[in-house]
C-alpha cells in the first residue's frame, strides 16, 4: 500500500484483532513530535494498516472529508478527538487509542507536540513502555526533537524508536537518512536510553509502517509496526526489591463466616519486586518487622505475587499499619525522609516559587510539602543548566527541594519509577501542578523497632 | 525459570482493582454505576477482587429512562442482590414529575433526561465520586478522557482543564459541591471486556445473545418494537418510537451489541449464542459498537457536548 488511503481501500476485507486465547503482551507507547510532523497521520496509519477501522469511523471520516477536507480523507481526522482541537486544526490534550495484532495490543498516548505542551508529553510518557519521536525529514533535529528524546529519557521510558518521517519528501535518500541519524547521535550518549531505534518512513503512504518499504532497499531494520511487535519489553518491570504501598486496609464488617473474624489484610498494588508467603518484611514508617502469612485474592491464595499484580496480604503480626505505609522487603531497603531532592516538570500556569506550599502525593500517602529551593532550571533544548532561577513557568524542568510534614518512603526515580515519583497539588485549587521524580536518598532508612518482631 | 509476567487482561484487571481501591481509601461517599450492562459487569467483578472478603463498600446507583428492556433490569436487581450491595435507582420518570428534568418538546429518546436525574441522585445522597463503566475506545470524545473526571459544582465536564494523570497516581481531591467520575476500564476495548467475560465466566443478560425479536428499520438501524401499551389511563410512553405504517415490522433473529435504553439500541443481526460466538463476531466486526447507538448518530460532536452537560 503505497497511496494516500481511498475510501474504498478502507473497505477492503477486514481481519482484525488477537484471537482469543493464547495470552498477549500489552505495549504502551506514546507519539511525539512537533506539529505537523505527521503524528496523527501516523496513528490513523497503524490503526488503518492494521485493519482496526471499522465502518461507521469510516463513514465519519467521509462525512467530515465532504466538510472540511474537499473530499479528501485525512487519516488525521480518526485521532483529533475533540471539535475545539478540530476547529484549531491542532491536538491539544493526551488522546489514548487502542489497537490489536495477532501478537500483541497496543495503548497509544497522543502526545501533542506543541511547543508549550511539554505537560501532555509527560503524561502520555509516564506510563509508556516506549516512546516514538518524530522528525520531517525536511527538517531534522530541531529543538522539539531534542526537547522530546530529552523528556523520554527524564521519564525513563525504556524504549525509543526515532521515525525520520517524510522521507517521500527527500527521494527517500539514504544520505538524508544518516544525516539525521548523526545528529540524533551527536546528544542521545547525555541521555543514557537503553534502547534507540532509528526507522525512516511515510506515514503518509505507509512504507516502513506496517509493509516494508521498496524505497529503502539500504534499509534492513523492522517496520515501524514490526519492532512494536517484537521489541523486548518482559524485562521492562522492576522486579528487584519488594516494596507494597498499602493502599486499603481489608478488614470485614461483623463478617458471617467466623474465619474472616480476625482477617486484616493489606491491600496494595506491587510497585516492585516479588513478595513469597513466609517471607520476612518490615513496616515502615514504624520499622516493625514481621512475615507473610497469606496472599489473599479473590481467585485464591497464591503462593508469591509480583509487580504490578493487585493483592491482599496478612501479616503474621496484628501491627498497625494503615493506607500510606509500605510494606518493603529485607534485601534492600528504601530510604526515608522529609527533606527531598528532585526533578520536576511544572504543569500549571501559576508558576513554582520558593516557600510556596502544597499537597504531595506519594504511592499511597499525600502530605503537606514546602519548596525549600529551587536549585536549578534545565534547559531542555539544549540541556544546559541554569542555575538557582527565581521560579519554574509551565512546562519547566528543574531540581528542586523539597520538606514534608511527614516522611515519605521511597527509592530514586531512576530504580523505580512507582515509588520515585510524585505529584504536587496545588492547595484550594486542587490542581495537579507538578509531576516529580525524586533522586535517591543518600542512604536507607535505619528503623528505630530493628528486632520487634520476627 | 518462572516468569514472572502479565498478560494483556491481567494487566487491565490490576490497574483497574488499582483505581477502584483509590476511589475506596480516598472518597468519602462514592458510588458505582451499574446498569446490568457488559462493561458494568466487569465493574462489578473488579469490585469483587478489590475489595473482598470484605462487603463492597459503596452502593450500587442506577439512572432508568423508563424505556428500559426488562430483561436487563431483573438482571440489575438480581446481580445486587447476589452481591448483598445496595442498589438505588432513580428515574427520569420521576424527575419528570417533580420537574428536575423536562422533555424538549419533539424528542422522544430520554438519554439527555438521565444527565439531571443522576446529578438529582448525586446531590440526593452527596456522594462525592460515581465509578463508571465506559472505555476510552467507545467514541473519540471519550479517548482524552481522565481516569480521575473532574466534575465541577454543575457537573460539567471540561475537557480543556482536565488534571493532568501521572504514573498511577491520581489526584482526587475535591472542593465542596464538586465530585468525580472515575472509569476504571478506560483502557480496556471491546474486546478485552468479552474476553474479561468469557475468562472469569461472567453472566451477560441474555438480551446480549441471539434471539428472535420483532423489530422495524429506522435511522440506518434495526430498533425493538416496544411492549404494546396496555394501560390506556396513562400517555404512551414509547409515543414516536413506535414503527409508522411505513415502516414495516420483521421478525429478525438479533442481539444487542451495546445496551442504551429501547429507544436507542440498534439491534444487530447476529446468530451469536454463546461468548465465544460474540468474540468471534466482534474481532470480525465493521462497525464500532457506538455506530449501533442512535444517540450518537446525531452528529459527530453529540458524545461531546452531551459529556459537556454532565453525561456518564
Ligand atoms: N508527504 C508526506 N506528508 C506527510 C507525511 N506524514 C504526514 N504528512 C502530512 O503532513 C501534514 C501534517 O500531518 P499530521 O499528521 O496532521 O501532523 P501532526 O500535527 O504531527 O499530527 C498533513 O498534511 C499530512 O498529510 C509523510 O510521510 N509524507
Amino acid at each position: 500500500m503505497s497511496n494516500p488511503p481511498t475510501i474504498s481501500d478502507l473497505r477492503s476485507p477486514i481481519s482484525q484483532s488477537p484471537s482469543s486465547g493464547a495470552p498477549v503482551e500489552l505495549l504502551r507507547f506514546n507519539t511525539c513530535g512537533s506539529v505537523d510532523d505527521g503524528k496523527s497521520t501516523l496513528i490513523g496509519r497503524l490503526l488503518y494498516d492494521s485493519k482496526s477501522l471499522m465502518e461507521d469511523q469510516i463513514e465519519a471520516l467521509e462525512r467530515s472529508a465532504d466538510l472540511t477536507g474537499g473530499g479528501q480523507i485525512n487519516l488525521a481526522n480518526l485521532t483529533d478527538g475533540l471539535r475545539a482541537e478540530r476547529e484549531q486544526g491542532i491536538t491539544i490534550d493526551v488522546a489514548y487509542r487502542y489497537f490489536a495484532t495477532p501478537r500483541r495490543k497496543f495503548i497509544v498516548a497522543d502526545t501533542p507536540g506543541h511547543v508549550q505542551y511539554t505537560r501532555n508529553m509527560v503524561t502520555g510518557a509516564s506510563t509508556a513502555n516506549l516512546s516514538i519521536v518524530l522528525v520531517d525529514a525536511r527538517q531534522g533535529v530541531i529543538e522539539q526533537s531534542r526537547r522530546h528524546t530529552y523528556l523520554a529519557s527524564l521519564l525513563r521510558i525504556p524504549h525509543l524508536v526515532i521515525a525520520i518521517n517524510k522521507m517521500d519528501l527527500v527521494d527517500w535518500s539514504e544520505q538524508r537518512y544518516l544525516e539525521i541519524r548523526s545528529e540524533f547521535e551527536k546528544f542521545l550518549p547525555l541521555l543514557d536510553i537503553k534502547d534507540v531505534k532509528f526507522i525512516p518512513m511515510s506515514a503518509l503512504n505507509g512504507d516502513n509502517v506496517v509493509d516494508p518499504s521498496k524505497h529503502t532497499p539500504w534499509y534492513v531494520g523492522p517496520t515501524l509496526l514490526g519492532h512494536l511487535e517484537t521489541v523486548h519489553i518482559a524485562s521492562d518491570l522492576n522486579l528487584n526489591g519488594f516494596r507494597l504501598p498499602v493502599q486499603w486496609v481489608n478488614r470485614p464488617n461483623n463478617p458471617t463466616n467466623k474465619e474472616l473474624h480476625d482477617f486484616r489484610g493489606l491491600s496494595g498494588q506491587v510497585a516492585s519486586g516479588i513478595i513469597k508467603v513466609g517471607q520476612k518484611v518490615m513496616v515502615l514508617p514504624s520499622g516493625h518487622r514481621s512475615t507473610v502469612k497469606e496472599i489473599w485474592t479473590y481467585d485464591g491464595a497464591i503462593p508469591e505475587a509480583f509487580c504490578p499484580q493487585s493483592v491482599t496480604i496478612q501479616l503474621a503480626h496484628d501491627l498497625d499499619i494503615s493506607r500510606g505505609d509500605m510494606i518493603v522487603g529485607l534485601e534492600s531497603l528504601p530510604g526515608m525522609g522529609t527533606d527531598l531532592h528532585a526533578k520536576v516538570c511544572w504543569m500549571n500556569a501559576r508558576p513554582l516559587q520558593r516557600g510556596r506550599k502544597y499537597f504531595l502525593k506519594h504511592t499511597t500517602q499525600t502530605v503537606q510539602a514546602v519548596v525549600t529551593s529551587i536549585d536549578s532550571r534545565i534547559n531542555i533544548n539544549n540541556y544546559e543548566v541554569q542555575p538557582e532561577p527565581s521560579e519554574l513557568v509551565l512546562n519547566d524542568i528543574g531540581e528542586i527541594r523539597i520538606k514534608t510534614a511527614k516522611p515519605l518512603i521511597y527509592d530514586g526515580y531512576a530504580t523505580n519509577r512507582l515509588t520515585g515519583s510524585f505529584i504536587l497539588i496545588e492547595q484550594g485549587t486542587n490542581a495537579t501542578v507538578a509531576a516529580g521524580m525524586l533522586q535517591p536518598a543518600l542512604e536507607a532508612v535505619k528503623p528505630e523497632y530493628n528486632d520487634f518482631a520476627i | 525459570m518462572k516468569s514472572y509476567h502479565l498478560d494483556h487482561l491481567e494487566y487491565l484487571e490490576t490497574e483497574a482493582i488499582h483505581i477502584m481501591r483509590e476511589v475506596a481509601a480516598e472518597f468519602e461517599r462514592p458510588a458505582l454505576l451499574f446498569s446490568g450492562g457488559k462493561d458494568s459487569i466487569c465493574l462489578l467483578r473488579l469490585a469483587e477482587k478489590a475489595f473482598r472478603p470484605s462487603d463492597i463498600p459503596m452502593p450500587f446507583l442506577n439512572v432508568e429512562t423508563g424505556h428500559e428492556f426488562p430483561e436487563l433490569i431483573e438482571f440489575r436487581d438480581r446481580r445486587a442482590a447476589e452481591l448483598g450491595a445496595k442498589l438505588i435507582v432513580r428515574t427520569v420518570d420521576q424527575a419528570i414529575a417533580n420537574g428536575t428534568a423536562v422533555p424538549a418538546p419533539g424528542e422522544i429518546s430520554r438519554n439527555k433526561l438521565q444527565i439531571p436525574v443522576l446529578l438529582g441522585a448525586i446531590e440526593e445522597f452527596r456522594f462525592d465520586c460515581a465509578i463508571g463503566g465506559a472505555r476510552r475506545d467507545e467514541e473519540k470524545a471519550r479517548a482524552k478522557e481522565r481516569f480521575f473526571s473532574f466534575r465541577d459544582a454543575f457537573g460539567q465536564w471540561d475537557p480543556k482543564n482536565q488534571r493532568p494523570e501521572i504514573w498511577n497516581l491520581y489526584n482526587g481531591r475535591l472542593n465542596p459541591g464538586e465530585n468525580m467520575r472515575v472509569f476504571p476500564l478506560s483502557n480496556w476495548t471491546e474486546m478485552d471486556v468479552w474476553e474479561y467475560i468469557k475468562k472469569e465466566r461472567l453472566e451477560v443478560p441474555n438480551i446480549y445473545f441471539s434471539h428472535q425479536r420483532e423489530c422495524f428499520r429506522r435511522g440506518g438501524q434495526w430498533l425493538p418494537v416496544p411492549p404494546a401499551h396496555t394501560d390506556a389511563t396513562k400517555p404512551d410512553p414509547y409515543a414516536g418510537a413506535r414503527p409508522t405504517a411505513k415502516e414495516p415490522i420483521k421478525t429478525l433473529v438479533v442481539r444487542v451489541r451495546t445496551i442504551a435504553d429501547m429507544i436507542s439500541t440498534g439491534m444487530i443481526e447476529s446468530p451469536a449464542n454463546t461468548v465465544d460466538d460474540i468474540i468471534g463476531e466482534v474481532s470480525a466486526a465493521r462497525v464500532t459498537e457506538r455506530g449501533t447507538r442512535a444517540d450518537d448518530k446525531a452528529s459527530e460532536a453529540a458524545m461531546e457536548d452531551r459529556k459537556k452537560a454532565g453525561y456518564f
